[in-house]
């Protein structure tokens, strides 16, 4: 306890007299934590690539500033960045009060959308009341999107939930669920492009309310960096928009 | 009524798990499950009888089939066999466009398949070896009398093989109660379904799963007590005598 105090005191001076030298922000390394597809993965040569990846290279080139990719492990991933292991943690990570915390973080990036699925032959308008009355929905137990589907649907549509993603395309398969809703990758990699031309996307991706959905996707940095967060939250709105954010976007969401 | 509601209402005020809306999960899981293991044990009964008497018989062409159906049933487990019910009919090469798709669409008919051909199995090897066990004496009275076969069955195996198969047959109903529980696997909202969905939704596993484990108990307390019951009636005449 008493070490770690007078560690504290010794990191929060170094800090200080770092901060006074650099008002310029300068090289990073980020730290993330591979594989969770499609926002950070290794192509089969062994390269890092994926959303946050491609995003979090946009924004240093956008800053004008170097960073270099760190791989650490989920647990200790906040650790590392009071460690000084790395200066900053772009790896899916979800904005919360308990980690607000711990860390400081720069606006959302991105909130990973959910998505209706039905059978190209389905005739389905925009999900609502109305048109989804009566039908058979599938969703995997315990999931946000169970929570989601189960207070706006519940009383209109009838609710399977299954155990696996799989069970479930299964059960879409054999033509026991009109439509699925589901983590749109998710979605992407079993319904769209395994099974391709036998489903479809209906109506928009939904990443709101908050309340299911989540503050969506942070990058994270310790407290006191604020010049930083700062430059990275500028260079974000920047590429939302001359459109290189959504190029991104496109390349991993995209249908 | 709704003085009723507005009272639980009240009593549920400061509860956040168990509001009206999951106690109303739990209500029709429980009408699943009841209705679920009553007509599979009812069904399985009415198989079992025949099956049990044909499992005794001499002739080879009736006597391995049945024991062959009972040996795959009982040898392989209950969730194995509604997975290949429940997943398995999909794979029939264009059943969607048949009647049978209608009833094996939803999973409560699959499921009760499933139940029926298990318990039906374990209740014929129970009634097949309390029929077997028919002191010999009885069915040689039966012949000296002049009974024909059908005759003797009827008046005299199988009113005292139902008895002594009894006790036996008390348990693999609280067993098939149990064993109803992997009915949620293939999406079923029954009792444990319910519990499944509450854990999920609120974190609570000690809440949800409590809560259900003590319905399962009350279930089993009637079970127990009907069982009870009718032994005392059937099989007064194995008490010892008193004076």
């Amino acid at each position: 306890m008493k070490f770690q105090k007078i560690l504290s005191i010794g990191v929060l001076g170094t800090a200080m007299i770092a901060g006074g030298a650099n008002a310029e922000v300068r090289d990073i390394r980020i730290g993330v934590d591979v594989p969770y597809e499609p926002m950070e993965y290794r192509t089969p040569d062994g390269e890092l690539t994926g959303f946050d990846i491609e995003l979090g290279n946009a924004l240093c080139a956008e800053i004008g500033i170097q960073c270099e990719w760190v791989v650490q492990g989920w647990d200790g991933i906040i650790p590392g960045l009071q460690a000084r292991k790395y200066d900053a943690i772009m790896s899916s990570m979800t904005i919360n009060e308990q980690r607000r915390e711990q860390v400081l973080f720069s606006d959302p990036y991105i909130t990973p959308p959910s998505a209706w699925f039905a059978p190209m032959d389905a005739e389905i308008g925009t999900p609502s009341d109305e048109t989804l009355e009566g039908l058979t929905i599938g969703v995997q137990r315990g999931t946000l999107q169970d929570n989601y589907v189960t207070d706006m649907y519940g009383d209109v549509a009838e609710v399977n939930r299954y155990a696996t993603a799989d069970d479930m395309v299964l059960d879409m398969d054999s033509g026991r669920l009109d439509a699925v809703f589901l983590d749109f990758p998710i979605g992407k990699s079993t319904l769209l492009e395994s099974e391709a031309g036998e489903y479809k996307v209906v109506g928009e991706k939904i990443t709101e309310p908050v309340e299911y959905f989540g503050e969506g996707f942070g990058i994270a940095f310790r407290q006191r960096d604020q010049e930083l967060a700062a430059a990275f939250n500028e260079a974000l709105a920047t590429l939302k928009e001359n459109g290189t954010y959504d190029e991104i976007y496109a390349e991993y969401f995209g249908d | 009524m709704e003085a009723l509601m507005n009272w639980l209402e009240a009593q549920l005020a400061d509860n956040s798990i168990f509001t009206l809306q999951t106690l109303g999960y739990y209500g029709e899981g429980l009408v699943t499950t009841v209705q679920l293991v009553f007509l599979s044990l009812i069904i399985g009964l009415v198989l079992a009888v025949p099956l049990a008497i044909g499992r005794g018989s001499r002739h080879a062409w009736l006597r391995l089939p049945i024991f062959f159906y009972c040996y795959v049933f009982r040898g392989t487990p209950l969730l194995v066999q509604l997975y290949l019910i429940y997943y398995g009919v999909v794979f029939v090469e264009g059943i969607q466009d048949t009647w049978l798709w209608l009833i094996l669409e939803k999973p409560f008919v699959p499921a009760l398949i499933a139940f029926t051909l298990n318990t039906a199995a374990y209740t014929t090897e129970i009634f097949r070896g309390a029929i077997k066990s028919t002191p010999r004496g009885e069915i040689e009275a039966a012949r000296a009398y002049g009974m024909s076969w059908g005759l003797m069955m009827r008046r005299i195996v199988l009113p005292s093989a139902f008895r002594r198969a009894l006790p036996a047959y008390g348990n693999e109903v609280i067993f098939m109660l149990h064993a109803s529980a992997i009915a949620s696997v293939v999406t079923i909202m029954d009792l444990t379904g319910a519990a499944r969905f509450v854990y999920a939704r609120f974190y609570a596993p000690f809440d949800a799963f409590l809560f259900v484990a003590a319905i399962y108990l009350c279930l089993t307390f009637a079970i127990i007590y009907f069982f009870r019951h009718l032994e005392k009636r059937l099989l007064a005449h194995l008490k010892p005598a008193s004076g």
